[in-house]
């Protein structure tokens, strides 16, 4: 009796998993009909072969999305990208463990990185072009309000233990007509060392008009204080305790009040399109190499709609690569990921912002030059 | 109830069949491997660690040197399973009692069984429960020892608004440690001599006063392992206290603040992933640090032990 019932259910149920499938099958058809306008990736059709990748973890989950739709497309190619961290994934990278590497800063010769790459990849300069852009919401839990309009100045003296109640004059003096309450204030900040807590802190420096005494750094600065492990630990964290505030990607951000930073005269809140603008008015660095997009994020910019508190996460690889194997999946690869498709993938899956059409363009152009030597 | 008596000298060979020499090689190959898992382990600890004790300042940040920045580690790692203790050794013994003598056996069983359960959990989820569930429940708790008993240092407060404190992950890690000090404190007790019992309650003691009088000396031993490897166990935890744990690097005797050290294991675990190699090799120094520290600890414990044995045996 039982037995038949399950049967009765199993049939239907195959049955729709295949329509499923192949309804699965024929959008992925399609997708890949789509990227193949582009001549990087119908060379990628006959791609196979391995790829080792790594580095920051903030690209972890865009990077699964991006390995995903790759290797769908080229069955026979496997990639690996080893999130261990930005630090690690630039020294890998120069020591030739990784093709490429994803790092949430650029690279620089404080500690002769810059030139370092360049030597691993035969005295070429090494390519860095923005991959993974991603808004970090300032996150707080206050009953009954949503958001709140704070500018970098307030932002940097509730962070620094200065402003302590809720009520306090700066904070009302910048939201007319909300009932704030006078709860205590409890920041909080990541007990890991992470690149959200370096380009917030980076934030609440450069934007701050002298309120944050601390130098940029991904480990935060102030001993003390409500501190959590993890983008989830701080999101939990806050969630956990009436009064919080803290600071977290913006697609983990749900359930949770957001501050709208002051841009200009005006109060942007976090969003996607506001993270990828604001990165596409911020100045290149000086005296890099064409094929070098290396950022100073503009925290100060005053353009309408952008929205300054964000993470920009890099690709490093070489113009060219010894092995001709090895140039054509690198740049098939990272044509893919700097693609709209590739762009599309990770906003839908990790939540991160899709590059300004100008600047995917650029990086389009750079990594589509790679060849073998 | 034959006991296998010393070999008694004799003037023939004694018999050795292949089984034993197998059987005592076997043994022997299985106390060397373990010796030199634990050699190894501290091999590799300071040749990876040894630059940690010297690498850039920046490294230490927010510290300045080494022992700054493992300082507050070791104290945080040293609290947690102090409190933890405090907390799970009544406890257990009590269970152990319970189960041993005074549940009837139809009780008694369900219950050592459903806490040999609790050992079986992993502490990833003792880590969760703790942060989002035992965190926010045991606010009240906390606001009230700050109102009422705010002149201990321990209580000083503020109290955390998330509950995220050493108080907390104490409790975690005391839940964590009571299955295994439980269960051998169970297993002692339940092994005290029937004839000290029965000898004790002929002389009129009550329940409680035959516990204390034959079966606690008789026990005291048994106990005291149990509660070291309990405090082995605390003193290593890593994830459960990663995850509930509101960590700075500081020293304080405060429970109940936002403010709390990190332990040393968990300090390795939430920076691990992310560390450059210099990093990574003070990282590692600070586990040799941590290998130190268990290794103190329990001589120390010995050798306490040790000596109240020696003034109750006088």
């Amino acid at each position: 009796m039982i037995r038949t019932s399950i049967r009765r259910a199993v049939v239907p149920g195959i049955a729709a998993l295949a329509l499923a499938l192949t309804g699965c099958g024929a959008a992925n058809d399609d997708s890949g009909d789509n990227g193949g306008s582009t001549d990087s990736a119908s060379a990628g059709a006959s791609l196979s072969g391995e790829l080792a990748g790594g580095g920051a973890s903030s690209q972890e989950s865009a990077q699964t999305a991006w390995r995903a739709g790759f290797q769908s497309a080229n069955p026979d190619v496997t990639i690996t990208y080893d999130a261990v961290g930005s630090g690690t994934g630039r020294e890998n990278f120069i020591s030739k463990a990784f093709s490429f590497a994803g790092s949430d800063s650029y690279l620089d010769d404080d500690e002769g990185q810059l030139s370092a790459a360049a030597e691993r990849c035969g005295g070429e300069d090494a390519i860095e072009v923005p991959a993974y852009v991603s808004a970090i919401a300032i996150v707080f839990n206050l009953p009954g309000i949503d958001s709140l309009n704070l500018d970098a100045k307030t932002l940097a003296q509730i962070f620094d233990g200065k402003i302590t109640t809720w009520d306090d004059p700066a904070i009302a003096a910048l939201n007319d007509g909300v009932d704030l309450p006078g709860t205590k204030i409890s920041p909080v900040h990541r007990s890991d060392d992470s690149g959200t807590t370096d380009n917030f802190t980076d934030y609440l420096s450069k934007a701050g008009d002298g309120a944050w005494s601390h130098d940029p750094d991904g480990v935060w600065p102030i001993k003390g204080g409500e501190a959590a492990e993890g983008t989830s630990g701080m999101v939990a964290a806050v969630k956990g305790g009436e009064g919080t505030i803290g600071y977290a990607d913006e697609s983990q951000a749900g359930g949770l009040g957001l501050v709208s930073v002051q841009v200009g005269k005006e109060f942007v809140a976090p969003s996607a399109e506001g993270a990828a603008k604001a990165l596409a008015v911020s100045t290149p660095v000086e005296g890099r190499a064409d094929v070098d997009m290396a950022m100073d994020i503009d925290r100060t910019t005053t353009e309408s709609g952008a929205y300054p508190v964000l993470l920009a996460s890099y690709l490093i690889a070489c113009q060219t690569y010894d092995d001709a194997a090895e140039a054509d999946l690198v740049k098939g690869f990272l044509s893919y990921i700097v693609s709209d498709e590739g762009q599309q993938a990770a906003a839908e899956q990790a939540g991160a912002a899709p590059l300004e059409a100008s600047l995917a363009e650029r990086a389009a152009g750079i990594v589509g030059a790679i060849s073998a030597k | 109830m034959s006991v296998t008596a010393p070999p008694q000298p004799r003037p023939a060979k004694a018999v050795v069949r292949p089984g034993d020499r197998i059987f005592a090689g076997a043994a022997r190959v299985a106390a060397l491997t373990i010796m030199l898992a634990l050699a190894g382990v501290f091999v590799f600890l300071a040749i990876e660690g040894l630059p940690g004790l010297s690498a850039p300042a920046h490294i230490y940040a927010p510290a300045e040197d080494f022992w700054s920045y493992v300082g507050p580690l070791v104290f945080g790692t040293i609290l947690a399973a102090v409190v933890a203790l405090i907390i799970a050794v009544p406890f257990s013994i009590g269970v152990a009692l319970f189960i041993s003598h005074y549940a009837p056996p139809r009780i008694a069983a369900p219950v050592a069984y459903v806490i040999d359960l609790l050992a079986a959990v992993p502490s990833v989820v003792y880590g969760l429960w703790g942060g989002l569930a035992l965190a926010s429940a045991i606010r009240p708790v906390m606001d009230w020892l700050y109102e009422n008993l705010g002149f201990l240092p321990f209580f000083a407060g503020p109290p955390s608004v998330t509950g995220r404190t050493m108080l907390t992950a104490g409790i975690v890690l005391a839940i964590m440690i009571v299955p295994i000090t439980t269960a051998i404190s169970r297993e002692v007790f339940a092994q005290t001599p029937r004839l000290h019992e029965e000898a004790a309650m002929a002389l009129g003691a009550t329940r409680w006063e035959m516990i204390r009088l034959a079966v606690f000396p008789y026990a005291r031993s048994g106990v005291i392992s149990a509660v070291m490897l309990g405090l082995g166990r605390a003193l290593g935890e890593t994830m459960a206290v990663a995850m509930v744990l509101s960590a700075s690097p500081v020293v304080t005797l405060n429970l109940i603040s936002d403010t709390n050290p990190a332990t040393i294991a968990s300090n390795i675990a939430s920076n691990y992933k992310e560390a450059t190699p210099d990093k990574q090799a003070l990282l590692i120094a600070t586990g040799l640090v941590l290998f130190a520290v268990t290794f103190a600890v329990n001589f120390a414990a010995r050798w306490v032990i040790g000596r109240s044995e020696r003034n109750v045996a006088r």
